[in-house]
């Protein structure tokens, strides 16, 4: 009898790599296309101006805060979506999807809305009026001591922190907070709308879903197992999390950071309509390809362009880096 | 001794019980089963891991049925071993003396008596995704033990072994057994194990527990 394998087996592989293929000559072309139209003597004259050199700074910090906004949200969200059964998880599990199918301009629509509210303008003010007071009485001192945590260790370590915190609480009330509380006012106290909050809160919206939905497929397939023992052997339900599930889901994180990261560098709508493209105030280098093509500077646009994705380039290439080719689990 | 009086557990549509069994002090259980037929369920309630609707758990005259299974210091062992893969072998080994506190001295001394015990000394840097099977097993009992558990329960512990490695690891379990007095239940639906271990053995069939002596 004639073997089953054969002719027919490569053909079929070898239409479905033609598929990729075809797919990945399109990416291919539309990026050789860009970096055969662009002047490059225009790269290093456009980035000499002081306009590209604060959307690439502002674009760089946005991107990293966003980042660092998603994980934090994404990383126990993402756990609790994954582990806990609750009424109207469901309905939760499907307003986490809403900014990634929203369209973006409604998106900052949305955003934009939400701050006028009774609410929102609330939170505008305190910002703008309060920004200093809270950074030296609340953010210096329980950032201050929570870095000292990983130094400390065993059972002593809460009161250590704890007494850290009274300790630079003690030196702003009494030394140097009055002095530091109206620099930092004028310096970081701004309004959100149409401001620097109002990039990253317009990143963070569509990031945060994505950092979301990666750290619950990547807690869905950690066995609970693991999770279970460190529970027998002595772990409460928070160290058996940030002892043995954290670490384990490291690889998740880096992901979650990486297309958050990524996600925020590719934003504009909302950022167009809820921050604006104020040059030297809100100006990111997405909206900064918009504000060349409409004014007529293709050349200008497309170099911007290629920054992007040649950071875009830099995460895939690290995210490859640190995540997917760690030391197999 | 271990009493579980009338436990029921009731999951969604997976219903289990009542169900009662007794395990004097220091004497080795087998619960063998049907797949399927909820041995892992029953073990888990007795561990902490799963609530169950109704009855007593009670060891050694304690009431533990509303205890986390943080507090009711068993040790426990499941099926794939669940070694923490970002740790390595030591650091599995003493996790249990870590969250107790326990000096670094102290723990390294545990660490080593356990590995020596378990012919594990050579694999202590190593991690775990680069032991055999029958390592890993070595190493989640070694884990279970370290904060010397009264109560091991173990949950198909040598279900994915080769015959020579269960063979080996069914008289390192007999050894430990003797060795610290524990009062073991052991979850298998292989007989060669409960032949070569059992001293009690409880049998669950369609939702009842038989048991018979065999020692």
């Amino acid at each position: 009898m004639k073997p089953v394998r054969g002719w027919s087996d490569r053909i079929f592989i070898g239409c479905l790599t033609l598929v990729g293929v075809a797919f990945a000559l399109l990416i291919i072309g539309m990026l050789a296309a860009d970096l055969f139209f662009i002047e490059w003597r225009n790269f290093l004259e456009l980035y000499e101006k002081p306009e590209i050199r604060y959307a690439t700074k502002l674009t760089l910090l946005s991107c990293l805060t966003a980042t660092i906004l998603s994980l934090w949200v994404a990383v126990p969200f993402g756990y609790v979506l994954s582990r806990q059964n609750f009424p109207g998880k469901a309905l939760l599990d499907i307003i986490v999807d809403i900014p990634l199918v929203l369209p973006p301009l409604v998106l900052g629509l949305s955003l934009l809305i939400l701050f006028q509210t009774q609410v929102g303008r609330a939170i505008e003010q305190t910002l703008e009026r309060h920004t200093g007071w809270m950074l030296v009485y609340l953010a210096i001192p329980v950032i201050g001591s929570i870095l000292f945590w990983p130094l400390l260790s065993g059972k002593r370590a809460l009161l250590l922190v704890a007494t850290l915190f009274l300790v630079i609480e003690a030196v702003m009330i009494g030394w140097v907070g009055p002095q530091l509380k109206p620099y930092l006012n004028d310096a970081f106290g701004t309004r959100v709308t149409y401001g620097i909050p109002a990039v990253i809160l317009a990143q963070f919206a569509v990031a945060g879903s994505f950092a979301i939905r990666t750290m619950k497929v990547t807690f869905d397939q950690l066995s609970p197992r693991t999770e279970n023992v460190a529970l027998t052997l002595g772990c409460t339900r928070a160290q058996a999390f940030w002892l043995v599930v954290v670490p384990e889901s490291r690889r998740g994180i880096v992901s979650a950071a990486g297309v958050a990261f990524s996600r925020s560098l590719g934003e504009f709508g909302p950022i167009l309509v809820f921050a604006g493209t104020t040059r030297m105030k809100t100006e990111v280098l997405s909206s900064t390809v918009f504000l060349e093509l409409s004014v007529g500077r293709l050349n200008n646009a497309l170099t911007v362009s290629m920054v992007l994705v040649g950071l875009a380039f830099v995460i895939l290439g690290l995210m490859r880096l640190f995540g997917l080719r760690s030391k197999p689990i | 001794m271990i009493l579980c009086e009338d436990l029921l557990i009731q999951q969604g549509s997976f219903s289990l019980g009542p169900l009662s069994l007794t395990i004097p002090t220091g004497k080795y259980a087998v619960l063998m089963g049907e797949t399927g037929c909820g041995k892992t369920s029953l073990l888990e309630s007795i561990v902490g891991l799963r609530q169950i609707a109704s009855g007593k758990v009670i060891v050694d005259g304690v009431l533990v049925n509303r205890l986390p299974p943080a507090q009711r210091q068993f040790g426990y062992v499941p099926q794939d071993g669940a070694l923490f893969t970002t740790m390595t072998v030591a650091e599995n080994l003493s996790f249990a003396l870590m969250i107790r506190g326990v000096s670094r001295r102290e723990q390294i001394q545990r660490q080593n008596e356990l590995a020596q015990e378990l012919g594990i000394t050579h694999l202590l840097s190593r991690m775990p995704a680069n032991l055999s099977g029958g390592e890993k097993q070595r190493v989640a009992l070694g884990r279970a033990l370290a904060h010397r558990p009264k109560l091991l329960l173990l949950d198909e512990p040598l279900s994915s072994l080769d015959q020579k490695t269960r063979s080996e690891m069914i008289e390192i379990l007999r050894a430990t057994h003797a060795h610290w007095g524990l009062t073991v239940l052991h979850v298998t639906h292989h007989n060669e194990e409960a032949d070569r271990l059992a001293q009690i053995r409880f049998r669950l069939n369609k939702g009842i527990l038989m048991s018979e002596w065999t020692a």
